[in-house]
């Protein structure tokens, strides 16, 4: 009969504990994310210089995200990044990791995942200075290609109407390839070994080995992969502001870049709260299903 | 094994090809930062005489010294606080699990994908109005509370895992929470604690976001927001700009060479852990 009250009384009192130990963490969180998370959606429903009276517009900022074209084309933009930062490092890195599988645990290996990393360890204004200057008129690009006697399709690939989004999205299959091939290549190394020599003994190719064995192991780390590198094409901005800027024209736009010239240097608030709401909301509209997609079920 | 060892050598050459794609911006940047400053060389060439000093002259134009110390300096604002507040929080959820800690865990995980742009302009207005603008505080203070969800999701990932007889013992033993997270939980979280201290130290070094936006004075900046700063005031003189980057690059390449085990697998486990 003692017991339970007695039991009752620790447990609260080890719930109070509990939430000391939380509080100092949610309170900074609470005042530097979760309030302006709150105020972004605030800010959105309003036309604001950032100094006068605001006015409300209702969702009219919203509206503007789709009929806008340099709105909505820098949300189109950070969509088609998604095929270079994403796709192409994660594609890449699967045939990589496959083909560099059998000497993953040797010492050049082992050399190999420390140069790998080098882009992930730079800033990624440092990527984006050292890629514009690779991908200027005189730089290195165009050298090689005159190398190999492509001279006359030489142009700064960074200026160029067409050529400056896929530039663009080769710096970022840069950053990523490296992280992507070595992750890839961790979750191969848990693969039991004698699944491949089965299949060996099957008289089973490296084609069809990678396409029953190693392909279905890898659902997770491919499901982190494609999550890692899809948030970094959406909300991109680094490379971008140093390399060009969002130019020429809008080619190279992309939400990040358009909220921070909205906000600090057209002074519409209002409409650059707009797009971030619409930018967090689009992280989590991809990055959720490629999560559930991925999860491993037991 | 004819096939294994034919497909080995095929392996390591497209390692080789991968490490050369790998490194060749890297040499450009330093072979460019040889060529007399103000010229426009040619793709990656040696000059005929190496030019050293441009390194000095961008050392003094940088401001080097000011930019450690200023990062150095956010990176201590930052790192320590977010491990001691994470790892306690973090405790709070894997080990201590209180009623109801499940509704407040959850909103931590909703900023775990937040993308730093979406709060950006409320931010700003915040730090303003706080009279934080245009101090290091401004970096802090964000920091912190943006790198939370990871943090706290990464030790309660860790206490998750800690046998419950080990704080019954000590409680047994009369010591109360607070002396067993001490005394006991954070000794032996030191391996998950250093792996985060890296990837706090590496982001914090070079966020580029907040410090351009909160911060006007470069040698009040981050590394990295130095870095862009540099570049639009020397964008024009290329090995210039190559030589001040190759300087501000070197600090975080020297402590990941030193360090590169553990920067290795703290940055093999944080994406799959994020």
């Amino acid at each position: 009969m003692e017991r339970r009250p007695r039991r009752g009384r620790r447990s609260a009192r080890r719930a109070v504990t509990g939430w000391l130990f939380v509080a100092p963490a949610f309170l900074v969180y609470a005042v530097f994310v979760l309030r302006p998370m709150v105020i972004s959606v605030q800010y959105s429903l309003y036309e604001w210089d950032g100094v006068g009276a605001s006015t409300w517009v209702g969702l009219r900022n919203y509206g503007r995200l789709f009929t806008e074209s340099a709105l909505s084309g820098s949300i189109v933009n950070a969509f088609k990044l998604i095929v270079f930062f994403s796709f192409v490092p994660v594609v890449l890195g699967l045939l990589i990791a496959a083909s560099i599988r059998q000497i993953a645990a040797s010492r050049f290996a082992g050399v190999a995942r420390t140069v790998l990393f080098l882009p992930q360890v730079i800033p990624l204004v440092a990527a984006g200075i050292v890629w514009s200057w690779l991908l200027s008129s005189t730089g290195f690009v165009n050298q090689a290609l005159g190398w190999v006697g492509l001279g006359s399709v030489a142009r700064a690939w960074l200026g160029d109407f067409t050529f400056a989004l896929p530039a663009v999205g080769v710096i970022g299959a840069w950053v990523l390839l490296g992280l992507c091939t070595l992750l890839l290549l961790a979750g191969m190394t848990k693969i039991d070994p004698s699944l491949y020599e089965a299949a060996r003994l099957d008289g089973a190719g490296p084609v069809r080995e990678f396409r029953s064995i190693t392909l279905p192991a890898l659902r997770q780390e491919i499901g982190v992969c494609v999550t890692v590198t899809v948030i970094a094409a959406l909300a991109s901005f680094d490379i971008i502001y140093i390399s060009t800027q969002g130019g020429p024209g809008n080619s190279t736009m992309v939400p990040g870049l358009e909220i921070y010239y909205l906000a600090f240097t057209e002074r519409q608030v209002g409409q650059a709260s707009a797009l971030g709401v619409a930018l967090m909301v689009l992280v989590l509209a991809c990055v959720l299903p490629i999560q559930w997609l991925t999860k491993e079920r037991d | 094994m004819l096939v294994h060892q034919r497909e080995a050598v095929v392996g390591r050459g497209l390692l080789i090809l991968l490490m050369l794609i790998t490194v060749l911006p890297f040499l450009s940047l330093v072979v460019t930062a040889l060529h007399p400053s103000g010229t426009y060389p040619e793709g990656i060439s040696w000059p005929h005489s190496p030019h050293w000093g441009n390194f000095a002259d961008a050392f003094r134009a940088a401001d080097m010294g000011k930019l450690l110390l200023s990062s150095v300096l956010i990176v201590l604002g930052v790192v320590p606080a977010s491990l001691l507040l994470g790892t306690m929080a973090g405790f709070a959820f894997g080990h201590l699990r209180m009623a109801g800690h499940r509704v407040v865990f959850l909103l931590f995980v909703l900023g775990l994908t937040l993308p730093f742009e979406g709060i950006l302009t409320p931010l700003y207005y915040q730090v303003r109005d706080m009279g934080l603008l245009n101090t290091r505080w401004a970096i802090i203070l964000p920091l912190i509370g943006l790198f939370m969800p990871f943090s706290v999701l990464w030790m309660r990932a860790h206490f998750v895992n800690v046998p419950a007889e080990l704080s019954e013992a000590a409680s047994v033993d009369g010591a109360s929470t607070w002396q067993q997270f001490w005394r006991i939980q954070v000794p032996l979280a030191t391996p998950a604690l250093s792996s985060l201290a890296i990837l706090l130290f590496l982001w914090t070094w070079n966020q580029f976001l907040l410090s351009i936006v909160l911060v006007d004075d470069p040698t009040k900046r981050t590394m990295a927001g130095a870095l862009g700063a540099f570049q639009g005031q020397y964008g024009t003189d290329i090995p210039l700009l190559c030589a001040g980057s190759v300087l501000i690059l070197l600090p975080t390449l020297a402590v990941f060479l030193v360090f590169q085990r553990r920067f290795v697998s703290a940055l093999l486990q944080g994406s799959v852990k994020g």
